[in-house]
């Protein structure tokens, strides 16, 4: 829980800076839970429903100035919600996420939570449902939970790679996958395959340490993963340079060409870039969505 | 290669731990680096990946190489290595005897003898020999100590100025006879061969080896300068003969200001083969007389150093006598033998003494002169007063008439008796008589008396009390010869006899040239001998060190005359000057006719040269070196390892360099010269334009307004008139030069500083020059004559140090009424009637029907007011007046009145009294209408 307040300013400041979320309407239909109207609740939507109280965390351009202007106190002008969709949320959680070849660079995970939560803030506001994929913690709307993802992201894997969870996908929902895919591919493909079975359209977000592209090194090395499980010796590192870079090319390959066929999108992010350059690209990619 | 023969082992057998290297490379080569573990999650992508190349596993040859380098360069370094071992000193022992000849020929390179001789008793330090030194120049018994010791007292040993001397080497060989068991013998020879050289080298031999260090290069010395012919003889001499040499002689002395210089040079050229060498030096009596030592350049020694005594001086002496009418009798003339006498030695005057006075002659001679004219007399009295030396000749003139007869005369040392006497002549009886020996109180003491020398006239002394301390040179028969007084500074001398072969034939006689020498009339050209000299006691003034600087010569004793021309030099009689009762005598280190020889030494002996190499001690070098490859070692296993990576930052050192170069280069120059330019500029623009000036007060606002007002002045200048000046300048008194400026505007504060002295005097000088300073006590109030307003009091402070002549208030007919317009009021922002100019002569009178009388020529120096001009000039840059004068249209007309009071000024300091001559008009009218 020490992990989840500074977790969360970082998200908040994260997110504040992008307007809401407009989820696409045409791809919830199956997660549409009480038709097109009358959720009795703010949101998306045309009508009026209420004013409420500015809050921390709203843009000045959603303040009704007309109702403000008749007290001391602002207020925005909220509308009826009318359409809602769940995302599900992987993060990869595992030993190899760990990592940040600088004492100045974050790990891998710290950016993948933080990518996770800021667009799980931004889709909260939205009036969307988020939640993890897997049986944990079901899409809900509401800032708490937020509060509970940002509990569940702090929580560290034993396992040296991560597999996707692929189990119990809403259909038709979203899902967003941050991960290195270190792992083995085949897991990446049939958590895909099996989400594109159940309608569900998402985005692979690799998440990867500079050094893991640049591979910097020279001499007698022994390289181990972060886990200790796996390791390999080699007397001149620099010679390996070219053929990693192949493998690791190849890697994203198999990974685009998955997308492709699942329909869903791949981006790879170096977590010595800047964070929002990473939302910036997902909230786009959520709006794109599949068409 | 030959430099390694040059290198000797201290523990030779340590090399022998070299064959282990071969081992060593075969350990190395097979342990490579140790593997550097990393955490990488991308491994799971390299699994499966093979090495290239199966060799790699071994460290790489350059790399054993290093380290072999690093092995080897501590094996070498602990076997201790020493370039150029001393081959011949290292295997003696026992005690070494360090000599040094310590005279002048090595004083040249004499921290190069001491270094030397440092290095050698450092070896035999080592070596636990003890030693001792001796200087043959001044020997003194030393005992031996250990090396060590000995080497912080050679700091302490000083070259002298004089050779080893015979008696010196009696010495030395005593002490060495006093010296139990055998030594060895470093000998720091001078070069010069010296009486006694061959016994004390077989006195040495003796006892043990004798090592010679000698200079390569040999002494240069220079003879004393010998005057012929108008010019100066220099000779300079060296002990070896090879090789050509230019050496460069120079003249010191004092230049008019007293600043000692060289004042001439002279290069010499001793050709190949040859000894010695000869220049000569041709300079005019001035500053021939002002030479006070020669010196050869680059040659650091006593030896090369010579004094020059009175003996380049030449003395003026004036000649006069009562008549020179005697046309064809040359050889009765009274000055004919005093004449030819100082020719040779002195620069002779000849006139009137109120001609000669002035010119102040060392010596005046009258011969035969009984009186002078009053005002004569009183002027050769002062003259002889302040120093002066008075010679007077008996003769007929003088035993006639009455002179110091019945009472002293100042100029005469004793009474005379009427008359005088003769004897031996063929109207009397008695032979003529011969001169007694001098007394020791007479400078003449000790100078040999020719028996020829007779007396057949003279003029008697009157007996006297005083009479017997005035003889300095008597008759046989006890009657005074030569009688002298001091007067004041100066002293009296007279001769009894006349200056020709009439009454005496001491005038034909030397005596009479080296009498005239002891009375510092004459001086020698040549050094005086010793028969000169003798008798007389010499005063060490200044002496030579080895060195041949100039010294104080403290409290040495005197020195016999005779000593000082032939006794070889000791520490009793140093080279030096030396001072007689009137002259100075130069003792030089080499005296005429010196030849240098070099010495020669058996063959059984080694003389080696002074450059012998040092030995250097290379253990440590290579330790270092074995540190430094291990560092590289260590650079390039983290290299190869990975550890480091010996990418970017390459570039760091050459963009630094490149960055830090023109930065350098930028700071030199500046600094220098700003302020030249900037007083260059003021300079420029005040003289390239006529351009007003102002005194800075100090005050900012009065002084802004004397800008604004010698601004506004400028403007209308230009406006109205072909005066066209520049902009005002304000003038620090105490920096700025004033001649360029016609006018100087002096606002009085209470509060400004007195200038000093210096800035008076070129307020004086500026004044005389025609420049013109306008007083303004800005308090209209000076007028009141009396009055002291406080400005006024300061005023008459600043003003009193300057030559002002007389004032008085302006006239109405002052030239300034009407040099641009015709005014009589000269208004300021006050409007005070008076101001002061400098008064007109007492004699001008107003001619009828004349405007105005006819006045001073010339520009009035100062003009005093207190009207408050600069106020009323102002203007601002647009030309609108700062202050307001008067009221209204009155105020205007003030203004435009104080305007052209201004012209009127500029007018007056340019055109000076030009329209004064305007009272010509009338005249100049008239002429043209005839």
């Amino acid at each position: 829980m020490t992990l989840a307040p500074p977790l969360r300013a970082r998200a908040e400041e994260q997110a504040a800076s992008l307007p809401p979320l407009l989820a696409r309407a045409e791809h919830l239909a199956g997660t549409v839970l009480l038709g097109e109207h009358g959720r009795r609740r703010s949101g998306m939507g045309d009508d009026f429903w209420q004013y409420r109280p500015v809050q921390p965390g709203d843009s000045r351009r959603m303040i009704d100035w007309r109702r403000s202007a008749r007290g001391d106190a602002q207020y925005v002008r909220e509308r009826e919600w009318q359409i809602a969709q769940s995302v599900m949320l992987w993060v990869d959680q595992a030993a190899s996420m760990r990592f940040a070849s600088h004492n100045n660079l974050p790990e891998k995970a710290d950016r993948a939570r933080l990518l996770a939560l800021a667009v799980a803030i931004l889709l909260v506001r939205g009036g969307e449902r988020v939640g993890l994929t897997g049986t944990l913690l079901p899409p809900r709307r509401g800032n708490n939970q937020i509060l509970r993802l940002a509990e569940f992201l702090s929580v560290d894997d034993p396992v040296d790679y991560g597999v996707p969870e692929a189990r119990a996908m809403i259909p038709q929902a979203r899902a967003v996958f941050l991960s290195d895919f270190m792992a083995d591919i085949d897991a990446v493909r049939q958590a895909l395959t099996k989400a594109a079975d159940r309608g569900v359209r998402g985005i692979l977000l690799q998440v990867l340490d500079p050094s893991e592209e640049a591979f910097p090194f020279q001499g007698r090395t022994i390289f181990e993963s972060v886990g200790g499980t796996v390791s390999h010796e080699t007397l001149k590192a620099g010679e390996l340079r070219d053929r990693y870079l192949q493998r690791l090319n190849r890697r994203k390959a198999e990974l685009a060409d998955l997308c492709t066929i699942t329909g869903w999108q791949f981006h790879t992010h170096h977590s010595s870039d800047s964070a929002q350059v990473a939302l910036l690209w997902l909230w786009q990619a959520l709006n794109r969505g599949t068409v | 290669m030959a430099g390694l023969a040059q290198i000797g082992f201290a523990t030779p057998w340590l090399l022998w731990a070299l064959v282990v290297l071969p081992v060593l490379w075969m350990l190395l080569r097979a342990v490579p680096p140790a593997p550097l573990r990393r955490l990488f999650p991308g491994v799971v992508l390299l699994l499966g990946l093979k090495d290239d190349d199966a060799v790699t596993d071994k460290t790489p040859w350059w790399l054993i190489l290093l380290r072999m380098l690093a092995a080897a360069a501590v094996i070498v370094g602990l076997a201790g290595p020493v370039l150029n071992p001393d081959a011949e000193g290292q295997a003696r022992s026992g005690p070494v005897l360090l000599l040094l000849d310590g005279g002048w020929a090595g004083a040249g390179d004499w921290e190069a003898r001491l270094d030397l001789a440092d290095r050698l008793l450092a070896d035999a330090d080592r070596a636990g020999r003890t030693a001792a030194v001796l200087q043959l120049s001044a020997p003194e018994p030393s005992n031996f100590q250990p090396a060590g010791d000995l080497r912080a007292h050679l700091p302490g040993l000083q070259p002298l100025a004089w050779e080893p001397t015979a008696a010196g080497i009696e010495d030395a060989l005593a002490i060495l006879q006093d010296i139990h068991g055998g030594f060895d013998t470093i000998w720091m020879s001078d070069g010069l061969e010296f009486a006694g050289h061959d016994r004390l080298v077989a006195a040495l031999q003796e006892r043990g080896q004798i090592r010679v260090f000698e200079d390569d290069l040999g002494a240069v010395a220079l003879l004393p300068p010998v005057f012929e012919d108008g010019e100066i003889h220099l000779t300079a001499v060296r002990n070896r003969g090879q090789g050509a040499m230019a050496l460069e002689l120079r003249a010191h002395g004092r230049d008019p200001t007293g600043v000692e210089r060289v004042l001439a040079t002279l290069p010499v050229q001793i050709e190949a083969g040859a000894k010695s060498a000869e220049a000569r030096l041709s300079l005019p009596a001035e500053l021939r007389a002002r030479i006070s030592r020669f010196d050869i350049l680059g040659q650091r020694s006593a030896g090369a150093v010579v004094l020059s005594d009175d003996s380049l001086q030449r003395r003026e002496v004036a000649l006069i006598t009562e008549r020179d009418d005697r046309e064809g009798l040359e050889l009765l003339s009274p000055l004919h033998y005093l004449h030819q006498a100082l020719l040779p030695s002195a620069d002779l005057l000849q006139g009137s003494l109120s001609d000669i006075l002035p010119a102040n002659p060392d010596a005046i001679i009258l011969a035969d002169i009984a009186g002078l004219p009053e005002a004569e007399e009183k002027a050769l009295r002062e003259w002889v007063n302040q120093g002066g030396m008075l010679l007077r000749f008996a003769g007929p003139h003088l035993a006639a008439s009455d002179l110091s007869r019945s009472e002293e005369h100042p100029l005469m040392p004793v009474r005379l008796r009427s008359g005088g006497r003769t004897v031996g002549g063929a109207m009397s009886w008695g032979e003529p008589k011969t001169l007694a020996p001098f007394a020791d109180t007479s400078p003449f003491y000790g100078l040999a008396i020719p028996e020829d020398v007779t007396v057949s006239a003279q003029v008697m002394a009157q007996p006297d009390p005083s009479l017997a301390e005035r003889v300095i040179a008597q008759l046989s028969d006890g009657t005074p010869l030569v009688t002298r007084k001091t007067l004041g500074q100066g002293k009296v001398v007279l001769f009894h006899v006349s200056a020709n072969a009439e009454w005496s034939s001491l005038p034909l006689s030397g005596l009479f040239m080296r009498m005239l020498d002891r009375l510092a009339v004459s001086s020698v050209t040549s050094q005086p001998d010793a028969e000169d000299l003798a008798g007389s006691v010499w005063q060490p003034l200044r002496v030579l060190d080895g060195f041949g600087r100039l010294q104080d010569a403290g409290n040495l004793i005197g020195v016999a005359g005779e000593d000082l021309i032939q006794a070889p030099l000791s520490r009793d009689l140093q080279p030096g000057l030396y001072q007689g009762e009137a002259r100075l005598i130069a003792r030089n280190v080499m005296t005429a006719d010196r030849e240098l020889t070099a010495t020669t030494w058996p063959a059984s002996v080694s003389v080696v040269g002074l450059d012998r190499p040092e030995q250097v001690p290379l253990a440590g070098y290579l330790l270092a070196l074995a540190v430094l490859i291990l560092l590289a070692d260590v650079i390039a296993t983290l290299a190869l390892s990975g550890r480091i990576l010996l990418r970017g930052g390459k570039a760091v050192v050459p963009v630094l360099l490149l960055a830090l170069g023109p930065g350098l280069i930028a700071l030199a120059p500046s600094g220098a010269g700003a302020q030249d330019t900037q007083e260059d500029r003021h300079v420029l623009s005040a003289t390239s334009e006529v351009v007003l000036a102002y005194v800075l007060t100090g005050n900012a606002r009065v002084d802004d307004v004397s800008r604004a007002g010698l601004t506004g002045l400028s403007d209308t200048l230009f406006f109205r008139t072909s005066v066209e000046p520049d902009l005002p300048i304000g003038v620090d008194l105490e920096r700025d030069e004033l001649a360029f400026y016609p006018l100087l505007y002096w606002p009085i504060t209470e509060d400004q500083p007195v200038p000093t002295v210096d800035a008076y005097e070129r307020l004086n000088r500026y004044l005389r020059t025609g420049g013109m300073i306008v007083f303004d006590t800005r308090d209209a109030d000076i007028a009141g004559f009396g009055t002291a307003s406080p400005n006024g009091r300061k005023l008459r402070q600043l003003a009193e140090p300057l030559a002002i002549p007389p004032l008085e208030p302006l006239p109405g007919d002052h030239v300034l009424t009407r040099t641009f317009y015709l005014l009589q009021d000269f208004p300021g922002r006050f409007s005070g009637r008076d101001i002061w100019v400098e008064a007109a002569p007492p004699g001008a009178e107003k001619v009828d029907g004349m405007p105005f009388r006819n006045l001073n020529d010339g520009v009035t120096p100062v003009v005093i007011g207190g009207n408050d001009w600069a106020a009323a000039w102002a203007t601002d840059p647009q030309g609108n007046p700062l202050y307001p004068v008067g009221r209204g249209y009155s105020g205007e007309r003030q203004r435009e009145l104080a305007y052209r009071f201004g012209v009127n000024l500029v007018m007056h300091v340019l055109t000076g009294n030009y329209k004064s001559d305007q009272v010509h008009v009338p005249a100049l009218l008239d002429r043209l209408g005839q």
